[in-house]
């Protein structure tokens, strides 16, 4: 076993947080697979960091941490006012940017 | 290359194979599990466990700061951001299985698919031949905290300094989105409230769920000394579940009562 184990288990978790993206319909939900791809992006910098013997990468990994979590306070609180003018939660239903 | 002969002594050891193995299969699980579920809340809980793997990962991969922080930032804060939310939202809100495209979910698979099979592929070829150095020197002087606060505050400080600013931007930018603003006055206060109260028909409390009931829970609405439910206690807002059935009649005999508690509670006291 080598860390490309790590890489390829990091390729397919981004690839089953897009297809959730797509897939779902409930905005939480889909930003919850957005979550996922971003944590999928860290385990593969991760994994760099330790390949190439610098922890460069796992500063970068850091970052992502500090931005998704600001990420998600604002999409949330968005998805919270979409919802109480719209009384409802799916990607769908918001098609208009107003009313 | 003598120092990257002593140094690729980075070699997967049994247990970080072990690790892999199980963590791996937990991982994929919670992600899989977190797209199938229909239920938001379920989707959470899954995908705190593809976090917790994560975490779990990094510790074996020598970045146990990274690892603490996803335990902690990830699954602790963030995940119970969700569930606030959720629960915010609605718990019983569920997912709409309606394709506003046809066959989008079939593209979606076989694009995800096709998409896995690519990256995996071309990251597998392309590092497979590379020697994996380690952290070991990285992380001796100090250990993995230290050798990140080094960076952090030295190459890295103006990028660390910006996300402060990012931050607050965001602490601000949601505050404002979720606040809803209230013009002084368009709501009645403590003091209109009361006044409205004991002019009104009605100065008293009203009844209280359970009163006589045969379960004191909220759910249950109070029933006056006839047996008949109290409409006053029913929750208003909360759909309540059916009266528990008490001994002079059947739920059915209870549900069809339309009570004027006022008009029954003068023949009582008369």
């Amino acid at each position: 076993m080598t860390p490309t184990y790590y890489l390829v288990l990091a390729a397919i978790l981004f690839t089953i947080g897009a297809v959730g993206v797509l897939v779902r319909r409930n905005a939480i939900v889909v930003f919850m697979c957005i979550e996922l791809m971003l944590n999928s992006v860290n385990l593969t910098l991760v994994t760099f960091a330790r390949i190439n013997g610098t922890v460069d990468g796992q500063i970068m990994a850091f970052f992502v941490m500090v931005v998704a979590a600001a990420e998600v306070v604002v999409g949330l609180a968005i998805i919270m006012s979409i919802y109480r003018t719209r009384r409802s939660a799916s990607v769908d239903d918001a098609n208009l940017l107003k009313y | 290359m003598s120092h990257a002969a002593v140094l690729a002594a980075d070699v997967v050891s049994r247990g970080e194979a072990v690790a892999f193995w199980i963590l791996g299969p937990i991982a994929l699980a919670g992600a899989i599990g977190m797209v199938l579920s229909r239920n938001a809340i379920h989707s959470a809980l899954w995908l705190v466990l593809t976090m917790l793997s994560l975490g779990g990962f990094y510790f074996v991969q020598q970045a146990p700061f990274l690892g603490a922080v996803q335990i902690i930032v990830y699954t602790g804060a963030i995940m119970i951001l969700f569930l606030f939310v959720l629960m915010l939202v609605g718990r019983d809100y569920s997912d709409s299985i309606v394709e506003t495209l046809r066959g989008q979910r079939v593209a979606a698979i076989l694009l995800g698919i096709g998409f896995a099979g690519l990256v995996g592929g071309l990251i597998a070829d392309a590092t497979s031949g590379v020697e994996s150095v380690g952290l070991a020197e990285s992380n001796a002087d100090g250990g993995n905290v230290a050798a990140i606060a080094r960076l952090l505050f030295t190459d890295y400080l103006l990028a660390f300094e910006l996300t402060s600013a990012l931050l607050i931007t965001a602490a601000v930018g949601a505050m404002i989105l979720a606040h809803i603003e209230h013009e002084s006055g368009s709501r009645p206060g403590q003091k209109e409230q009361s006044i409205a109260r004991i002019k009104g028909p009605r100065p008293q409390t009203l009844t209280g769920p359970g009163v006589f009931a045969r379960g004191n829970s909220v759910a249950a609405p109070a029933l006056l000394p006839d047996g008949s439910v109290a409409e006053d206690s029913r929750a208003t807002g909360m759909k309540m579940r059916q009266p528990p059935a008490i001994a002079s009649g059947s739920i059915d005999d209870l549900d069809d009562v339309t009570v004027d508690s006022g008009a029954n509670r003068d023949g009582v006291t008369q």
